[in-house]
């Protein structure tokens, strides 16, 4: 398994909660800097996260499995987060996710056997003039098309090439 | 199209984002530097003479809700910003901190002088990462001019302002859970009283204003409060608005509009009509917690009362409009998974309550309704109805009640024909 976080990120955190009278309020920071090395939070980036901070396990967990965002199971290279809600579902957010699931061989809440992408729905992302909208990582895209979304995901799987 | 004051996008430029020397050359840090000549209770009472009310959907008044704060106590207060907006059909905010951040920069200066609160956070949804990095860019170079830091301006005032990114998830728009956010701890609400003006971050007094809001407080120092009052076309009103159009119209963007300004103003003119040229039906006047409007309401004022008056809600003013081939119990069903799929879980009402009515309303959509199920969903929505913990499982019941109120037919024809009269 590749490193959680770097050394000195960690060393940073530790200075920082050092210096605050409440640590707590870095463990969303930190579990959000382990996600965005790591990929995703498996329970040693819990207990890493605890033992950083200086706080119990269960209170870095309880805010883990609160939010959306962090993930607790691995996920893909690419989190693609469509959104579900009013202004897109008005707009034809349905059929761009039978086509995003078509493009990439997936239902919701899946990750595609290559380990590339995992498909996740969203609640409005705030693009709500330029629905329907998803967001890949932490990058929106909107006016989503079928056309649009079969350009992106080529860019994707290219940029993923090009990561190794 | 007719051609109003631009205040809070007087700046604004299509994907640019206005830097410190432009922001400043355009009377930006002006109401800093006046409100600094005054006494923290001078600009309070300034705020509250202007009949600011908060642009986050409650509507509260911004100066009365700042009279509650206890300036003058000792210790560590708090300023926060709640830049949630998580609530559906609102994208007001982003386009004001991606076009011109410095605005909720120096508002969230102006209100630390006047509660004497020295520590601010600015909370943001990790959605909006372009945001926070714009607002952490206004911040240095914030920092760098004398606006922030230490002594600004030679005042002998301190101001440290932080923003927090979160990770997800609608209720920490709610804002006790957002200080349980803030704090790290888990994010459900907090039982009121205390409230936050009392016992808020860290268990210390603390102020929470929405992004528009915090934005607005500069101009109304710079410009006083009888030029902000004259901003709204409402009369009865103050200022002016971000309204945010979506859904079945021809130009869905975010415009600046006075407060008072018509629905059909609103909808033929700046969104430019219902597209394919199709009829209008009815829309969300400011987000997914807010009851529907239909055609009858075009000529109503879009304000916090004349809206209240015909049991709907300013809310953000995110309107998102139905074209006349929208069924109107798949709308509500969708909302409502929104709601029920973002219930923290702290309270049964919600937690159970809105899951329930999803159900109900996949059976009516899906034509497997009787009017059993019609008469479950009242009682449901009699349950949930001020008994919830929060104001979420309240919110969601808005567009619930307005299906019941005004589109009965349509329901009654699902049941009737045993399938969506819509597909």
């Amino acid at each position: 398994m590749s490193e959680l976080l770097p050394q000195n990120q960690i060393d940073s955190f530790k200075a920082k909660a050092a210096a605050i009278s409440h640590p707590h309020e870095l463990i969303v920071d930190l579990l959000r800097a382990i996600q965005s090395h790591h990929g995703w939070v498996p329970d040693d980036g819990v207990l890493l996260t605890a033992e950083t901070l200086g706080v119990l396990p269960i209170e870095v967990e309880e805010l883990a499995t609160f939010y959306d965002k962090i993930f607790r199971r691995e996920v893909g290279k690419r989190v693609i987060h469509i959104c579900d809600s009013i202004c897109c579902w008005s707009t034809g957010a349905e059929m761009i996710t039978d086509h995003l699931k078509k493009s990439i061989g997936i239902s919701l809440g899946e990750t595609t056997a290559d380990g590339q992408f995992t498909l996740l729905p969203t609640c409005c992302l705030g693009a709500c003039g330029d629905a329907p909208a998803m967001m890949i990582g932490l990058t929106t895209h909107g006016l989503l098309t079928t056309e649009k979304i079969d350009e992106i995901l080529q860019q994707e799987r290219a940029a993923i090439a090009a990561e190794g | 199209m007719n051609s109003y004051p631009q205040v809070l996008f007087k700046n604004r430029r299509p994907n640019e984002t206005i830097l410190l020397p432009e922001y400043e050359k355009n009377g930006g840090y002006q109401g800093l530097r006046a409100a600094l000549k005054m006494s923290p209770a001078e600009v309070c009472g300034r705020v509250k003479e202007s009949d600011l009310r908060g642009r986050g959907g409650a509507g509260f008044p911004t100066g009365i809700k700042w009279s509650f704060f206890p300036a003058d106590q000792p210790g560590d207060k708090y300023l926060v910003c709640n830049g949630d907006e998580m609530e559906p059909g609102t994208y007001k905010d982003r386009q004001l901190l991606l076009a011109d951040p410095h605005q909720l920069v120096e508002g969230m200066a102006i209100a630390s002088y006047a509660l004497q609160a020295s520590i601010g956070y600015i909370f943001l949804r990790y959605a909006y990462e372009d945001c926070s990095q714009r607002v952490e860019r206004a911040i240095a170079e914030a920092i760098a001019a004398g606006y922030l830091g230490k002594n600004i301006l030679g005042s002998g005032f301190d101001v440290e302002l932080h923003v927090h990114r979160s990770a997800g998830r609608y209720i920490l728009g709610e804002e006790t859970s957002l200080l349980n956010g803030l704090e790290g701890r888990r994010p459900n609400p907090r039982t009121k009283p205390p409230f936050p003006a009392q016992r808020g971050l860290f268990g210390r007094p603390t102020n929470v204003n929405n992004v528009e809001t915090l934005a607005t407080v500069p101009h109304i120092l710079t410009n006083g409060t009888a030029w902000f009052q004259n901003l709204a076309l409402n009369p009865q009103s103050a200022g002016t608005k971000l309204f945010g159009l979506s859904g079945h119209l021809n130009r869905t963007e975010c415009f600046e509009l006075p407060l008072g300004i018509t629905l059909r103003e609103v909808v033929e003119d700046f969104g430019g009509g219902v597209r394919a040229g199709k009829k209008f039906k009815a829309c969300l006047p400011g987000g997914a917690s807010t009851p529907y409007l239909t055609a009858e309401h075009l000529d109503l004022m879009m304000d916090f009362d004349p809206l209240e008056k015909v049991e709907s809600r300013l809310g953000t003013a995110g309107v998102t409009v139905f074209d006349e081939n929208t069924c109107m119990v798949a709308v509500t069903r969708n909302l409502n998974q929104f709601f029920a799929r973002e219930s923290c879980g702290w309270c049964t009402p919600c937690r159970d309550g809105l899951v329930t009515i999803s159900w109900l309303l996949d059976r009516i959509e899906f034509g497997q309704a009787s009017e059993d199920d019609l008469v479950m969903l009242k009682d449901q929505g009699r349950n949930i109805k001020g008994r919830s913990f929060c104001a979420l499982a309240e919110g969601a019941m808005g567009p619930v009640e307005a299906l019941l109120r005004l589109f009965a037919d349509e329901i009654k024809d699902h049941i009737r024909k045993g399938c969506c009269p819509f597909k």
